[in-house]
């Protein structure tokens, strides 16, 4: 039977051209009607290092890039020996034979070369090192035999742009590498069952955060260049003409969450984006969110860490560090988004969530989730902007109580310019109607009212979160408890699982702070338990023990700054039942 | 038509000030207040912005908008107030230790922007809240509770680092002079830019060196010189006089665009009128760019 899947990695050093490569294959996949996740590795360097892309596609959904891959571009010595022993038997190498030289005694058994004799395949066309890319891609569209239009169209579009004499010739050599193929290269059996009449949306994490934040009403981005956040900076200031979105790049991330509180403060839906470091310069405003009550939206897209870390690796390290952020207590939330799809709605619910309860909303992706490219099914344009309580006039003859103590705890908001609500935000502690209460005396009376009145927004937030939901058969005989960037991968595990006949269900967590309801009633009717956080102290374990006070039996941890793989977490499993 | 005019009352809080009896302070609050009355503008207009110290408690003592922030971050709260409604008048308030030391770093990317905003620094060289440690303006060899030997730190200038950084305002006012003080507050905040008030604001209680008899003994008025204040070379030679003669008023003053007057986005005026809702056609674009 043909395959009706394919893993393609593309590898080479920073500055070949993996990633438009990459990108390219993606669309054209997308375009075809298939379904697709890719994941790029690489390292924090501008040219040179070992960097690859692995794109995996199929009709299906796919909750994983993979991991032993069907084909190979290679485009250098070095990836070509690097990546070659990662090709499945019946898998095969494309790469530049003018200048990669394979070594037969380090070319596994059944893995096919496909030599692409660049030089005499464009031989009519012209040079360019970059070329090489396009003559393997579009050899591989030939192998897979999707239709080259759709490859033609994907580049049209991409030079459509730029020059028309440098789309002529990519049109050229696309169709030269084609021909080669068809006529030089063997027969693979594939059969991906493209459908010509779908087009899939393919976002990255960071795509989807931005794009959910212009339709949720954001007005106001700021931040500080850090990977892997950056990409939303980069994607949300090139749709600042339509979004009408003020995209601010600052001075440092102190000054990015204050610009932005001010900015919020002053009627306007606020977001931040950063990773850990950037984060942790934010904390001390993220408590000033919570003391003002002040509405904003912090994406944290973690990385390996502690200090610069791994700054190109992902990592699930700084959930604790979200938790304890900034002194004292305040009223917040933590969601940590699953899925690309997922990046889009949990960012409009985010803002909606700050906005009602007037409070900080961190949301907690990483650089897997941020950076890798997602097919998505559609996404719904319907959602509600819900500002909260928002006061126009103050129709009374006293003065407004900016703080007002109220059975929710929410007091409704005035924004600067109405004319009969003036009032102070302090992060001094305040009264009701915002008056400093902490440097002259400080009454103990009111700062208990006051904290009462901001920390029981708390219980109605909890409320109106959805509890907590168990995936598969109630009766299996395990739960793997996971949460944000490791749904997919769980996911994908639990089927082959499922396949072999064994029994497990997947408990996966969104909402972080505050808990979610019910997460300890289905762990006590679990048979046995499993999480998997990408850490090396599991910090969701610790968290629903001190929360629930119910201890996770088995744990699987990894902080290598790789992703999981679905076979780390079917070891693991086959290990335990 | 007459117009009445606008009493300085109406811009004072219900607040008592709870500075020393003295303070330089006071005469700021007061200039602030006059300022706001003699331009007419609106109490629900005006926003202030303020960090941490004695003088940041300043918000709470006008009748108007104030965000009493964190230590050193007047400055990115009064840039995002301005970026979020153009419409409103941005005043951003504190002390030496909070805009020259720790939000150093604020108050010349805020420069750089020439955004319009006015900032009023009182300037006491020394940490008067926290009870008398150096400060970043404080003279080398000063002794504070934390620089019992003397300061080993040269002070920092901060009108030449305004006049280097892009300000386009760059004024200096005494307590000491309050109406002087006030017309330069005023003229400040008619400035379309960003505008620079650093206030030498005397404090009683800790700096027994810089008194107002210190300052009176030093100070002399720029516009009774004649200095010329688009002379941005002329600007920075005055703003190393400090030893036995010390400028006050107006050091600089340029027509140069504002950050929110070329931000692409604020073309359809203020951020906070524009409507949330993208539409549906504005996100099917959107979308579509994925696939």
């Amino acid at each position: 039977m043909p395959k009706d899947e394919v893993i393609l990695r593309v590898g080479g050093a920073a500055g070949d051209g993996i990633a438009s490569t990459g990108e390219s294959f993606a669309k054209i996949c997308s375009r075809s009607g298939l379904h697709l996740l890719a994941y790029n590795s690489y390292q924090s360097v501008i040219r040179g290092g070992f960097i690859y892309l692995q794109l995996r596609a199929g009709r299906k959904k796919i909750y994983s890039h993979g991991n032993k891959v069907d084909f190979l571009i290679a485009l250098n010595q070095l990836e070509f020996q690097r990546n070659i022993v990662d090709v499945v038997p019946g898998g095969a190498v494309l790469y530049n034979s003018d200048k990669i030289k394979p070594d037969s005694d380090q070319i596994p058994k059944d893995v096919i070369l496909c030599p692409l004799p660049v030089n005499e395949i464009l031989k009519d066309i012209g040079r360019n090192p970059i070329l090489q890319n396009t003559v393997a891609l579009s050899s591989l569209v030939q192998l897979l035999n999707l239709d080259v239009d759709v490859m033609n169209g994907v580049i049209r579009d991409y030079f459509g742009k730029k020059k028309q004499s440098v789309m002529d010739i990519n049109l050229k050599v696309i169709e030269a590498g084609y021909e080669y193929a068809k006529s030089n290269l063997p027969d693979f059996d594939f059969d991906l069952n493209p459908d010509y009449n779908i087009k899939r949306p393919v976002l990255t994490g960071n795509q989807a955060l931005g794009f959910g934040s212009i339709l949720a009403g954001c007005k106001f981005y700021c931040a500080y260049p850090m990977t892997p956040a950056s990409s939303i900076l980069h994607y949300l200031i090139a749709q600042s003409k339509k979004s009408g979105m003020v995209v601010k790049q600052a001075e440092d991330e102190i000054s990015v969450i204050n610009m932005a509180i001010g900015s919020s403060f002053a009627g306007v839906r606020s977001m931040v984006g950063t990773s850990g470091g950037g984060f942790a310069l934010m904390t001390e405003a993220i408590g000033l969110a919570g003391q003002t009550e002040t509405p904003i939206v912090i994406i944290n897209s973690m990385r390996g860490g502690p200090s610069t870390g791994l700054p190109t690796k992902t990592e699930q390290g700084d959930l604790f560090q979200a938790i304890g952020a900034s002194q004292g207590d305040f009223p917040k939330v933590i969601i940590a988004p699953s899925t690309v799809e997922d990046c889009y709605y949990s960012v409009i619910e985010s803002f909606n969530l700050a906005d009602q309860f007037q409070i900080p909303v961190m949301v907690l992706s990483d650089l897997f989730l941020s950076e890798h490219m997602e097919s998505i099914t559609d996404l719904d344009f319907n959602s509600t902007i819900d500002r909260g309580e928002i006061v126009t006039s103050n129709n009374s003859d006293k003065l407004y109580k900016r703080f007002k103590y109220t059975d929710t705890g929410v007091s409704p908001r005035a924004f600067p310019g109405t004319s009969d609500t003036v009032f102070q935000a302090s992060s001094d502690e305040h009264d009701d109607y915002g008056n400093i209460i902490s440097d002259v005396f400080t009454d103990s009376e009111i700062r208990t009212k006051i904290m009462l009145k901001r920390m029981r927004k708390m219980k109605f937030i909890e409320e109106q979160l959805p509890s907590a939901k168990l995936e598969g058969p109630a009766d299996a005989d395990l739960t793997i408890v996971s949460w944000g960037s490791t749904y997919n991968v769980v996911h994908e595990a639990i089927e082959i699982l499922q396949n072999n006949s064994k029994n497990v269900n997947h408990l996966h967590i969104k909402y972080l702070i505050p808990l979610q309801k019910g997460i300890k009633e289905i762990l006590s009717n679990s048979k046995d338990t499993l999480i998997i956080e990408a850490n090396y102290s599991g910090q969701l374990s610790k968290l629903i023990s001190m929360e629930t006070g119910f201890q996770i039996n088995h744990t699987l941890f990894k902080y290598d700054g790789e992703p999981f793989y679905p076979e780390q977490i079917i070891d693991k499993v086959e290990d335990l039942i | 038509m007459v117009v009445e005019p606008v009493k300085i009352e109406e811009y004072k809080s219900e607040t008592t000030p709870t500075w020393c009896p003295g303070c330089g302070d006071f005469a700021v609050l007061r200039g602030i207040h006059t300022a706001l009355a003699r331009l007419k503008i609106k109490s629900e207009n005006v926003v202030i912005s303020s960090g941490i110290g004695c003088s940041s408690n300043l918000p709470g003592f006008v009748n108007a908008y104030g965000f009493h922030g964190l230590h050193g971050r007047s400055l990115p709260v009064a840039n995002g107030v301005k970026l979020a409604n153009t419409d409103l008048t941005v005043i951003a308030t504190g002390g030496d230790g909070d805009g020259y030391g720790i939000g150093l770093g604020h108050f010349i990317h805020s420069m750089r922007r020439n955004i319009n905003i006015t900032y009023i620094v009182m300037n006491n060289q020394i940490y008067g809240l926290t009870t008398g440690q150096a400060s970043p303006t404080s003279e080398k060899g000063m002794l504070t509770k934390s620089t019992p030997s003397g300061l080993l730190e040269v002070p920092v200038n901060p009108i030449a680092l305004a006049l280097i950084s892009g300000a386009t305002y760059v004024s200096r006012g005494f307590s000491g002079n309050a109406d002087h003080l006030s017309t330069t507050i005023e003229n400040a905040l008619s400035h379309k830019g960003f505008s620079l008030v650093d206030v030498l604001s005397p404090c009683v209680t800790y700096n027994k060196i810089q008194t107002y008899q210190w300052f009176r003994d030093r100070v002399y008025t720029l516009e009774d010189e004649k200095h010329n204040t688009d002379d941005l070379k002329q600007a920075i030679s005055k703003s190393y006089e400090w030893e036995s003669k010390i400028p006050i008023g107006v050091f600089y003053k340029a027509d140069k665009p504002t950050y929110d007057d070329d931000e692409p986005a604020l073309q359809n005026g203020p951020l906070v009128n524009q409507p949330l809702d993208t539409g549906k056609n504005i996100a099917k674009q959107l979308l579509d760019e994925f696939t």
